[in-house]
């Protein structure tokens, strides 16, 4: 067991007019996760600590958040790779309403992934067996279907920042996974959405996305692959 | 003051089985999806290595192959009919996942791959058969982000973030629910003609668990308090792979792959339990092996875990001595088992190609659940009373398609086929039923309960009563079980629930007060453990996952049947037949 300081930005509506530091002192595992030191605050010290977190082990994006200054799964991060002198800071995703603590609205992020039709497009008649694909086609956009929509990409991105209008990389993402895929024939219309003022030019390849990345996606990328498809027209 | 809303229909749970049946309900009908988390964090998407379905793309293969597989790993508990349109309707579900976009990896040929999983056979060679659709080791990831895109596609309605608290049952007929809105705390009432359960497991009874924090069985307990009954609760399957100490999952592809289980004599542990399959037998033979091993003192360092071994070295010492031709390297390793291998190095600081991994056994899949008919209509009793407008489909569901032990793969057939079967049926009714009134204190129950944990000024933390109940459950309603452990855990549990009625939380607010919820979940498995340890006490014989050590045989004579638990003024059980079919019980061996 080690002793951990941790710091967590913490925001009440019902009480709070602004933000303030919560400060606890926790023992943990150094093989704990950072998401078990936050439930030893919430179930042992401060049960208001309000959080969102299901599978604890990195595969659902419920509790992405900035783990000292950068953007992480808690239930994906292990106390002994966080720690610094004792201590570890923890904040909510920036650029999403913070609701309570470390819970943001995730409504705006929600709406940007529907704005880019993120579902097969396909009317023709598939027959009775499956659409057939090969494995390099299957391959093309294998890397853009692990998102998770944990948002850790799209809020860790300045230009989103910004301007919050921008659909940000997760959604880029999730186009890219479809305008690839050789059974879709949805692209013009994404590309048309995203090639828009809010879509993929406002990309500044600053890198903190595919940094952010908990699933290991080359999000920019997936993102510059996009760009092209727009620039030239033409998708494979 | 509740806010009201009416459907035709509404699903509780955004998992596979609930947006299969959203998904098929709403093409027909007004449909609602009212779900606690955001439909994509459902734990379906942890389900890692496949769904089974007799496609025969690489190599023959029969529906009927599957149902027989599926019935010899139930231990011949499964309801034969059941089993029947299980394995037979797979086939048009998983082509149908297809068509919706579903990215399967794909044969050389551009068909869906499939592979090797324990317990899929050929039935005329009796070797191994590949069955199990794949997408990488993230199945169930592209299965529920498939379904929420269909969803999004046919604008089906979602309500996230809402808890439903309390199912209006009464008199044998549903008319909705009650739900809390987390991010404002305001109660809401869902009246609807037709209402599907489909809200997954509850695997957080135990410590050791491969089970999401949200698993809680909320539901199902809700049902309880409503004076309906569980089915086969006894039934609880233990992982024989997870990641010691902390219980995440790792997939029996490891062992598909090659791994074997090693004590700490060094020896191969498996080959004296399972001489045939090894360290591919079943999983409640593989679990109750480990834990023998540990008993008799093989753990490793003497404590209660054992090594999985795939540094591929070992695996190919293990390959000749089998006489296999087979050899493996570490970049096959990687290339196959991805997720796995990420997961040991992320969670245990350890590399898998190079060190030996400690596992202990996890809990992992409830077998048992909200009794239904093979249309999915809730069950009131053991002589088969239709809860009219009530529907239940996926993991909480016990249909029964998986019996005394599921085999891997096919829980995620059962949401598809069940709750696509599910959705097709509660439409039809819906269109012809009409809604029925619901009190105007409908919500005065659900309510009630949460303003009793608000407001209670008691003594202790609920986590410390979750710990107990879960260390409890670990030891004495785990992989074994005698009658004098089963006893003295449903004393404790009731003692946890004594405690439970001085409990206080810090957070009285309103907004994402997830202290409240938390402590209500807890409420919920406390109730689910003790039908859980009664049912295991009332079944004194041993079949698939439920193991009696007082008891160790299975009991065809007697036990050949379904349990049916109820909790309203006291536990009582009730018993009925197993629907059998083509296939007659016989002894279970691997
Ligand atoms: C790690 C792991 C790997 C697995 N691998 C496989 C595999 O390879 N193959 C296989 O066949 N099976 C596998 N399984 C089993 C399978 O994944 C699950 O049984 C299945 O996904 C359950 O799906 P479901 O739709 O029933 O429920 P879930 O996907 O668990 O969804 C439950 C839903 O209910 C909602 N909910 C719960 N309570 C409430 C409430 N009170 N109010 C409102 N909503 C509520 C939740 O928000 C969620 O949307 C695996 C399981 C685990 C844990
Ligand atoms: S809790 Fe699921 S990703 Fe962290």
């Amino acid at each position: 067991m080690i002793k951990v300081h941790l710091k967590i930005k913490r925001f009440n509506p019902e009480k709070d007019k602004k933000p303030w530091w919560g400060e606890y002192d926790v023992e943990v595992e150094p093989t704990d996760r950072v998401l078990d030191a936050l439930h030893e605050v919430k179930w042992n010290i401060d049960g208001t600590l309000a959080l969102r977190r299901s599978c604890a082990h990195g595969v659902c994006g419920s509790d992405a958040m900035r783990i000292n200054g950068r953007n992480r799964l808690a239930c994906h991060r292990l106390i002994r790779d966080e720690i610094q002198n004792g201590q570890i800071t923890i904040e909510p995703l920036l650029g999403l309403r913070v609701i309570k603590d470390l819970i943001v609205d995730m409504e705006p992020f929600f709406a940007h992934y529907r704005s880019i039709m993120p579902y097969l497009v396909n009317d023709t008649d598939p027959g009775p067996r499956e659409r057939l694909q090969s494995p390099e086609d299957r391959a093309r956009f294998d890397d853009t279907t692990k998102c998770i929509l944990c948002a850790a990409c799209t809020t860790s991105c300045p230009s989103f920042w910004a301007r919050g209008e921008y659909v940000g990389p997760a959604a880029i993402v999730q186009a890219h996974r479809f305008i690839f895929d050789s059974r879709d024939q949805g692209a013009a219309e994404r590309l048309e959405v995203l090639g828009d003022s809010n879509g993929v030019w406002r990309c500044r390849t600053v890198f903190n996305c595919t940094e952010a990345c908990p699933r290991g996606i080359e999000v920019t990328k997936a993102i510059g692959e996009v760009k092209q498809a727009i620039a030239s027209g033409k998708v494979r | 003051m509740a806010q009201y809303h009416q459907f035709d229909a509404i699903v509780v749970g955004a998992g596979g089985a609930g947006l299969m049946a959203a998904l098929y309900a709403s093409r027909s009908v007004n449909t609602a999806v009212i779900s606690k988390l955001y439909p994509t964090r459902s734990h379906t998407g942890a389900a890692q290595g496949g769904i089974s379905a007799a496609l025969g793309n690489l190599e023959p293969d029969k529906w009927e192959w599957h149902a027989y597989d599926t019935v010899k790993g139930s231990d011949f508990l499964a309801d034969q009919d059941a089993v029947d349109i299980l394995c037979r309707e797979a086939i048009d579900a998983v082509i149908d996942l297809e068509h919706m976009g579903l990215p399967f990896d794909r044969t050389p040929d551009g068909k869906i791959s499939q592979r090797r999983f324990g317990g899929h056979t050929n039935n005329e060679t009796k070797k191994p058969v590949m069955r199990a659709c794949h997408a990488a080791d993230r199945t169930g990831h592209m299965i529920l982000q498939t379904l929420y895109q269909q969803c999004i596609k046919n604008n089906v309605k979602f309500f996230d973030e809402f808890q439903v608290i309390d199912v209006l049952v009464e008199n044998n007929v549903c008319n909705g629910v009650v739900a809390v809105c987390l991010a404002t705390g305001e109660t809401h009432v869902f009246q609807a003609k037709a209402t599907m359960i489909a809200t997954g497991g509850f695997g957080k009874m135990w410590r050791i668990s491969s089970n999401a924090h949200s698993l809680t069985g909320d539901l199902p307990a809700a049902l309880l308090r409503r004076g309906l009954p569980l089915q086969d609760m006894e039934f609880y399957q233990f992982h024989p792979t997870g990641i010691y100490k902390m219980g995440i999952l790792l997939s029996e592809a490891a062992r598909g792959e090659g791994a074997v289980f090693i004590n700490n004599k060094g020896e191969r542990f498996m080959e004296r339990y399972a001489p045939t399959m090894k360290d591919l037998a079943s999983r409640d033979v593989c679990s109750r092996s480990i834990y023998q091993e540990v008993r008799a003192g093989n753990g490793i360092d003497g404590k209660d875990y054992v090594y999985l071994e795939f540094r591929p070295e070992v695996v190919n010492r293990y390959f000749q001595a089998d006489g296999n031709p087979r050899r493996v390297d570490a970049a096959y390793m990687e290339k196959r088992l991805p997720d796995i291998i990420d997961f040991v190095r992320v969670y245990m600081g350890i590399d898998p190609i190079t060190q030996p991994v400690p596992i202990q056994p996890t809990a992992h899949y409830a077998m048992g659940g909200i009794p239904t008919d093979l249309d999915t209509r809730v069950l009131a009793d053991e002589k088969g009373t239709i809860v009219e407008g009530l529907y239940a489909a996926g993991e909480v569901a016990c249909v029964s398609v998986h019996g005394a032990n599921r085999l891997g793969t096919n829980s995620l057939v059962d949401l598809v086929v069940y709750g696509k079967r599910g959705g097709i049926r509660m439409a039809e009714y819906a269109k012809q039923a009409s809604l029925r009134p619901v009190k105007q204190d409908a919500h005065k129950m659900g309510e009630a309960v949460l303003s009793a944990i608000r407001d209670n000024p008691g003594r202790e933390r609920p986590s410390s009563l979750r710990r107990d109940l879960q260390t409890l459950m670990d030891q004495d309603v785990g992989v074994f079980r005698t009658g004098a452990g089963l006893e003295d855990a449903i004393d404790r549990i009731k003692a946890l629930q004594e405690r439970y009625k001085d409990i206080h939380i810090d957070d009285k607010g309103l907004q994402f007060n997830t202290d409240l919820m938390e402590a209500w979940e807890l409420g919920c498995l406390l109730d689910l453990a003790e039908v859980t340890a009664f049912s295991a006490l009332s079944r004194t014989e041993s079949r698939g996952a439920h193991y009696r050590e007082d008891f160790p045989n299975r009991d065809d004579q007697n036990f050949l049947k379904h349990s049916v638990v109820w909790k309203n003024g006291g536990l009582r059980v009730a018993y009925k037949p197993v629907r059998l079919g083509r296939y007659a019980p016989t002894e279970r061996k691997y």
